[in-house]
């Protein structure tokens, strides 16, 4: 058992290692490359203002904009053949006064997003570790 | 066994039941799932061990309580679990649990019939570093410290408890790292544990043939299957204060294991099944293994 546990963790290690040096764009296809992702986006972004959690945050801000830098950005993450032109998330999110609760409301609505298009779990997680890591400069409260 | 003991854990119940209706917030923010299930000494983490991660829906900024129930169903044995959590600010959480362990046909034939061992339990744990859920671009884990502190109420077993050098109270301390490793779908958790503890204290606290705290370290390895589904397996190390003693090796303990599905139907409720393998237990009486089930269920806020 101890044995088995230590094979897991191992293959994991290396798994996560292969998948961080290949660089390829299997996440980005596996999203619809750049229609499904313009198409995950629209949607994404109309329940974030849906979303009572979310919405007041969204209340001065310009949709269609925030749909394509979005769209880019994931594309770019992803793998896609695209550049991301907008700010860096620190100047973008800067005294918005984001909290913890307020990210993960976002992770959950863009979870919901992605199962409403069907992305598989697997993905979708890998799609979010991507992401994740930026509560550091998205966080402010 | 003063008579005070047994009042205690209903008192604080109580305490902590004002407290938290007053403070919970209704729309606490964390991950389905990512606050764990409740260990079957309260804390929050897998089914046997602790993990780091604080436990309740409450997110940075946020309080949070959950209540548990929990059997566990070996061959010769049954344990009943009933339990409450506080989570504050994701940093701090404070557990109660009380346990009833009915010892079945060993009782009896200890001369001791109906015998029913209970412990009333406090966890308080810490989070000193990292961020176990987010973090997805490092390896760093988050760690969190914390004791469990068992007050043992052995019944007509306590002379014989007395005889072997058991105590009837005592505390361990842990130190838990948790990290999910998110684009793999994969939770990792590793915990040790200084502890005197004798099947978890439910035959109390050291013994004549080693009486040491003895460091043992506990892993869980859970796979998401879903947002709302996770399996996993767990393996924890115990001592052996007990073996030998008077009865020779009949009360040797053996490490456990698990490998259990978790379940959260909604962002209130998990439940967990599995299957559990908690070696012999009093092998003098009863000397095979003891396998069987487990079922919690938990709602959180
Ligand atoms: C991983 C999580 C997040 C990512 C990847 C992300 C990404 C982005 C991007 C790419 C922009 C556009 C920047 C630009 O136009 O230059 C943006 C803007 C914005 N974000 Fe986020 N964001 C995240 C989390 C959040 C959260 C949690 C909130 C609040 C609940 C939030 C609220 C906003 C708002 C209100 C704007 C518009 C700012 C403006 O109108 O100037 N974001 N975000």
């Amino acid at each position: 058992m101890t044995r088995l546990l230590i094979t897991l963790l191992l293959a994991f290690t290396l798994g996560q290692a292969s998948a961080q040096s290949t660089g390829n764009d299997s996440l980005y296809k596996a999203f619809g490359e750049k229609a499904g992702l313009t198409l995950l986006m629209d949607d994404f972004v109309q329940r974030l203002v849906a979303e009572p959690r979310t919405q007041a945050f969204f209340k001065n801000t310009d949709l269609s904009r925030l749909k394509t830098q979005l769209t880019d950005q994931l594309c770019m993450l992803s793998g896609g053949p695209c550049k991301y032109t907008g700010r860096d998330m620190k100047s973008a999110h800067m005294g918005m006064a984001v909290g913890k609760s307020e990210f993960n409301a976002l992770v959950e609505v863009l979870q919901e997003a992605m199962d409403a298009k069907n992305i598989a779990f697997t993905d979708q997680n890998r799609m979010l570790a991507l992401l994740a890591s930026m509560h550091r400069d998205i966080i402010t409260k | 066994m003063n008579g005070l003991s047994r009042y205690w854990l209903p008192v604080l119940v109580l305490g902590f039941g004002i407290f938290v209706i007053g403070g919970a917030q209704a729309d606490t923010g964390k991950l389905r799932l990512t606050g764990g299930v409740n260990s079957i000494d309260g804390v929050a983490g897998g089914g046997l061990t602790p993990w780091a991660i604080i436990g309740t829906n409450a997110s940075a900024g946020e309080r949070g309580v959950s209540a548990f129930a929990t059997r566990v169903k070996p061959k010769d044995y049954a344990l009943d679990v009933l339990g409450v959590v506080a989570g504050f600010n994701d940093r701090i959480e404070f557990s109660l649990a009380r346990q009833e362990f009915d010892t079945k046909a060993t009782g009896a034939a200890l001369g001791l019939p109906g015998l029913k061992l209970e412990q009333n339990i406090i966890g308080v744990k810490v989070k000193v570093a990292g961020e176990a859920i987010l973090d997805s671009d490092t390896w760093m884990p988050q760690i969190a410290v914390g004791l469990i502190y068992k007050d043992l109420d052995a019944g007509g077993l306590a002379p014989t408890l007395d005889a072997l050098g058991a105590k009837q109270h005592g505390t361990d301390f842990y130190v838990s790292a948790t990290k999910l490793l998110l684009a793999q779908s994969v939770l990792l958790n590793g915990t040790l544990r200084a502890t005197k503890a004798n099947q978890n204290g439910l035959l109390g606290f050291g013994g004549t043939a080693q009486n040491d705290y003895r460091v043992m370290p506990e892993f869980s390895v859970a796979y998401l299957l879903r947002k709302d589904l996770a399996i996993g397996a767990e393996y924890r190390v115990k001592p052996d204060n007990l073996n030998p003693s008077i009865l020779g090796a009949g009360l040797k303990e053996d490490d456990w294991k698990d490998l259990f599905i978790a379940w959260a139907p909604t962002k209130n409720v998990a439940l967990t099944a599995a299957y559990v393998d908690l070696g012999r237990i009093v092998p003098a009486i009863q000397s095979r293994k003891q396998t069987g089930w487990y079922l919690s269920a938990q709602v959180s806020f």
